[in-house]
């Protein structure tokens, strides 16, 4: 059973997931000469519907299946079982067809051309997706300026760092207006700047163009910032599918406010927190992730000398960690 | 479909190879130097045979002339192919790192994509220096040109090319399976070019029929050469079966398409 609100039932749905399985066949060494099978459900029945224009965020743990779930959308993986569509298209069996509607970034991998400069990579892309050339100058100069490509254009992309390559990945994904935009870890090892300039891209694309965007990550700001929809798969389930915000409610969640003070102090208590550790002048203070963060900060500074104040967001994977444990609690209590 | 398919892959083809010789072009001397390095080092087996007949005056009955023009014919069919899809190789190493996937979310057919991939015109060196000691030999060999021999010659470096570009494709069509195959490939094709440079009358019977009737590497040049040297067969098939290349050769082709389709589709089925 899912759990959450369920958001996107609608009818223009542009992917569509029904009951859909991948399994693999794995041989292990078993002692010397012999070698087990073993069947891995990497995904495992799910259904899901998003429609046309939204932004979705597609997390859970290492292993889960979001990358099994992403290779399915594409076409790279042939599903085992179930029914899926995007755009109207069976992406296994028209494969090149969908390619010229979805555009795809691998945070990992590069799609562009490891020895070429940018430009020729672009150039190359335009004639392979044959994009007619006011389409293609219009959204190379607006990659461009929105990603700051500029002086990247004639450096060959093995000697961008990563933060450059994936902006490059990026832009090279949306030159020929996909209607679909799949991310797989789009943020992962960036830096403070890059992974900002990223997320404002993308909202700005999704925003302006209605761009559906499906976004795998690990960094929960992403969704914060990015996505209304987040669905959690476990083991190759689909165990969440609605907002951040009841995401947060289901497990229970904390964010930490981390104060340091002008001297050591008693632990603080203010309404809406409490105090989790102290050390020496600095305190942390745990409050519901779903509540804001600003009338605790404004209790602490009324009654303690602030110094400096941070807040962190929980992790991804203790967030759902808490909501797999909090489901298995509620369900032990009602049963 | 299936016509679109080709057409579509041919261009695909056409400006991944277009790119990459601009790229090479932007580093003229390299690419000279590569070249020329290209055309010295496949050359080389030449020169040993040339240094084995100053002790002996023919080999298995084939003079210095004709053994040339055999080893010519292997070196252009060999590298027509070698240009057109030495890059398979790396495909097991795609398999293995994963990058196989980007490939699969461009609209073109993949074939075309691994093919063009970093496609080399320093390849060209070995085409050349075939076609050098082709030419050379020719001039030499006191031939009877009838039209059907003259017929024969293109007829026979095109389809030598295309059976082993067919063993290149089968090559890499295997390491969807076995990633780390990519030398059973080239035992193959680089095997199959030292074994054609040399008169077919200095291997056992077996070896003739194997490259005969299996792998059918002696419609390359063989074949249709002891048609064009006026020279019968030691296995004793008829002379008319040097006509035969472009048959065998698109049999090949056809072998290799399915077994390239059958590769991708367990490409596809397991993701490794």
């Amino acid at each position: 059973m899912v759990v959450g609100n369920g958001v996107g039932d609608a009818v223009d749905a542009l992917i569509e997931l029904d009951g859909v399985e991948k399994v693999f066949q794995v041989r292990r060494k078993a002692g010397l000469m012999r070698r087990e099978r073993r069947e891995v459900r990497a995904v495992d029945g799910i259904s899901f519907r998003v429609p046309r224009g939204e932004m979705v965020g597609y997390i859970g743990p290492n292993g889960a299946g979001k990358s099994t779930t992403i290779k399915m959308l594409t076409g790279i993986l042939v599903p085992s079982g179930g029914r899926l569509r995007v755009a109207g298209i069976d992406p296994s069996r028209e494969r090149t067809r969908l390619a010229r509607r979805i555009g795809v970034v691998f945070g990992q991998r590069t799609t562009l051309w490891w020895d070429l400069p940018l430009r020729d990579s672009y150039a190359l892309v335009r004639r392979m997706y044959r994009i007619p050339d006011d389409r293609y100058r219009h959204n190379l100069d607006r990659c461009v300026e929105l990603l700051n490509l500029g002086a990247l254009l004639d450096v060959p992309v093995r000697q961008l760092s990563l933060g450059q390559r994936m902006r490059g990945d990026i832009a090279a994904a949306l030159l020929h207006d996909p209607e679909v935009l799949y991310l797989d870890e789009p943020t992962i090892g960036l830096d403070v700047v890059s992974k900002a300039k990223v997320r404002e891209f993308l909202r700005d694309v999704n925003a302006e163009q209605g761009t559906t965007v499906l976004l795998t990550t690990h960094d929960l700001t992403d969704i914060e910032l990015l996505c209304k929809r987040v669905m959690v798969i476990d083991h190759g389930r689909l165990v969440y599918d609605g907002g951040l915000d009841g995401l947060h409610a289901v497990g229970e969640s904390e964010r930490t406010l981390v104060v340091d003070l002008e001297r050591e102090l008693p632990p603080i208590e203010v309404p809406g927190a409490r105090t989790v550790r102290v050390e020496g002048p600095r305190q942390w203070l745990a409050f519901p992730a779903t509540s804001s963060a600003a009338p605790i900060v404004a209790a602490v500074a009324d009654g303690c000398p602030l110094v400096d104040l941070s807040v962190r967001e929980p992790e991804i994977e203790d967030v759902i960690a808490r909501m797999l444990h909090g489901a298995e609690d509620r369900a032990g209590r009602t049963t | 479909m299936a016509e679109s398919a080709v057409s579509n892959g041919l261009r695909a083809y056409g400006l991944i190879v277009g790119m990459w010789v601009r790229s090479t072009m932007a580093y003229r001397t390299s690419f000279l130097i590569m070249t020329l390095g290209n055309f010295l080092a496949t050359g080389l087996d030449f020169v040993a045979i040339a240094l084995m007949f100053t002790h002996i005056g023919e080999l298995g009955g084939f003079t210095l002339d004709e053994v040339a023009f055999l080893y010519g014919t292997t070196s252009v069919a060999f590298g027509l192919a070698d240009l057109a899809l030495g890059t398979m190789g790396r495909l097991g190493q795609r398999v293995r790192d994963g990058t196989m996937d980007t490939l699969l979310v461009r609209p073109v057919p993949i074939l075309a994509q691994v093919a063009a991939d970093r496609f080399a015109l320093r390849r060209l060196g070995r085409i050349t220096q075939g076609a050098v000691l082709l030419g050379w030999s020719v001039a030499r060999l006191d031939i009877d040109w009838t039209v059907d021999r003259a017929l024969l010659m293109p007829v026979m470096l095109l389809s030598g090319g295309a059976i082993f570009g067919a063993l290149f494709v089968l090559g890499g069509a295997f390491q969807f399976w076995a990633k780390d195959a990519s030398e059973v490939q080239s035992a193959f094709t680089f095997g199959g070019t030292t074994l054609l440079e040399y008169p077919p009358t200095v291997f056992g019977k077996e070896l003739l029929r194997g490259v005969t009737f299996v792998i059918p590497l002696a419609f390359v040049n063989w074949l249709p050469a002891l048609h064009i040297l006026g020279r019968p067969d030691p296995l004793g098939l008829p002379d008319w079966i040097g006509f035969a290349a472009p048959l065998v050769a698109g049999g090949c082709c056809a072998v290799a398409g399915l077994a390239w389709r059958a590769g991708l589709r367990a490409y596809q089925s397991t993701g490794s």
